[in-house]
């Protein structure tokens, strides 16, 4: 591990002053941001990067924590900790898939520090990105060795160049529940859908997962006032039953209005590079009559489109029967 | 090297350090409180764990300039004097066996125990869920914690 600096800014626009406005490769970079630290440190200690300076956040009063908007909707601060939307109990309804998502995070010690900005901003769990000594397309090197190599755990959306899975709990959670992201550079705030935070890896940089610029800080999520009556579940397929990475998740909202539904948001975790919205299941649930065969074919349209890799077909009836079991849960499979 | 001033099992201490030392390394070197493990330094294993502030917390991945002016509670701090006596039904329970993860063990479930003093079984399994152990099985952690507790509420 290289040595560095530790900085401590105690405002969001020094930290975005004491940001590169440049950034050389992904091992040279001058400083990059470190909130709960749960995940940069070990790429650090792994030497997946090499920064000059670390920007500390946690100096910086008015990131920590959430409260609800007089509108009804939410704002959580990026550096609030997961266990403070975990013990929430007032996050439910709507809100339960957010809650849901941040007590399914890694273990109750990284819940304890790890924040709503780190998670969202995490790095890649992929082996070959994880690995010290390949130089894998994530890490400024030519190919994706999981495209051809051990891609058990990776894409089936979305991928190409790379195959990465977006690793975030609180993305498809906060993707469904249509949350904005405030994002602050030099020239001040700018906002934008969650959604378009996160970049495919054939549209963005390759080196990173999000638009966030070489100086800008994620400050906040803004989630606005769900419609009355919208029910949310968060469900998480891993190995093993606790601290684990998801195999498959699914981040699911609905609202009922007698024997149609009014509204479905279905957004899937680790299946695509970023939180993959499972926009033909949404289009097939959008004012449909319940039942269990609407649910059989939106958990069916869930999956179409997929492009397994030689060791994740498993992922597809995974997903398929994820998006079944959340929809039953919430009702659109009709009276139990 | 700065000083930073945290309270340690109910003591205020200052202690030289650069300000991106391990919360572990100024436990363990500079303290002399060598009830917190390394196992892996990156958060998988648990045997590290400490309170910071009631919460337990990777002491290997927190450096000491995060938790200035905070509180601090290692497995020395959960004992005092006396052991705790979650660590008497742990080592009447057979919950011991190598002992390098029960330091970790013991501070996680002490915080579980300070918040909800009826854990569910389910409660109890979660709050160690970030601590592997592999002698015990787990099994007999649970046994104890549900000999303290009560063994009927434990299962509710």
């Amino acid at each position: 591990m290289r040595s560095f600096r530790i900085l401590t800014p105690r405002d969001v626009a020094t930290a975005v002053d004491q940001l590169p406005a440049t950034r050389g490769p992904a091992t040279r970079e001058d400083a990059r941001v470190l909130a709960g630290g749960q995940d940069i440190l070990t790429e650090l200690k792994h030497d997946l990067i090499a920064p000059e300076a670390l920007v500390d956040l946690s100096s910086i009063a008015g990131l920590e924590g959430h409260e609800r908007t007089p509108d009804g909707g939410l704002r959580i601060g990026a550096m609030t900790r997961l266990v403070d939307l975990e013990r929430d109990a007032s996050l439910a309804g709507a809100f339960a898939v957010l809650r849901e998502a941040a007590a399914s995070v890694a273990s109750p010690q990284i819940r304890t520090q790890a924040t709503v900005g780190g998670n969202l901003c995490q790095r890649p769990r992929c082996a070959y990105y994880r690995h010290s000594h390949a130089p894998c397309i994530k890490k400024g090197g030519s190919e994706c060795f999981a495209a051809t190599g051990h891609n058990k755990y990776n894409a089936i959306f979305g991928g190409g160049p790379s195959y990465i899975v977006h690793p975030s709990d609180l993305a498809p959670a906060l993707v469904a529940l249509n949350a904005e992201a405030v994002v602050v550079g030099p020239r001040g705030e700018r906002r934008m859908p969650l959604e378009n935070f996160f970049t495919l890896p054939s549209e963005g940089s390759i080196l990173r997962e999000n638009v966030l610029g070489k100086n800008e800080v994620l400050s906040e999520l803004i989630v606005p006032k769900p419609a009355d009556g919208t029910v949310s579940t968060y469900l998480k397929f891993r190995e093993r039953e606790s601290y684990d990475f998801a195999l498959v998740a699914v981040a699911c909202t609905l609202r009922i209005d007698g024997s149609k539904l009014a509204s479905a948001s279905l957004v899937l975790g680790g299946v695509a590079p970023i939180p993959w919205r499972a926009t033909r299941a949404e289009v097939l649930l959008a004012n449909a009559e319940v039942g269990v065969d609407l649910v059989r074919r939106a958990a069916q349209a869930s999956i179409e489109g997929a492009a397994p890799l030689s060791e994740n077909g498993y992922k597809l009836p995974l997903t398929r029967n994820l998006v079944w079991k959340a929809l039953t849960a919430l009702g659109a499979g009709g009276a139990r | 090297m700065t000083t930073w001033n945290v309270r340690v099992n109910g003591r205020e201490v200052s202690v030289e350090a650069p300000p991106m030392a391990r919360v572990l390394d100024v436990l363990r070197e500079s303290l002399g409180l060598t009830g917190s493990k390394e196992g892996c330094g990156e958060g998988e294993c648990g045997s590290c764990t400490v309170l910071l502030d009631g919460r337990p917390t990777c002491a290997c991945l927190v450096p000491i300039f995060q938790v200035e002016g905070r509180e601090l509670c290692t497995v020395e701090g959960v004992a005092g004097t006396e052991l705790d006596p979650l660590q008497r039904v742990m080592i009447e329970a057979g919950g011991v066996q190598c002992g390098a993860c029960t330091p970790g063990i013991v501070v996680s479930l002490r915080a579980l125990l300070d918040r909800d003093p009826r854990p569910t079984r389910a409660a109890v399994r979660e709050s160690i869920a970030g601590n592997l152990c592999r002698c015990t099985g787990y099994e007999r952690i649970l046994r104890a914690v549900e000999e303290l507790v009560g063994s009927e509420e434990a299962d509710a």
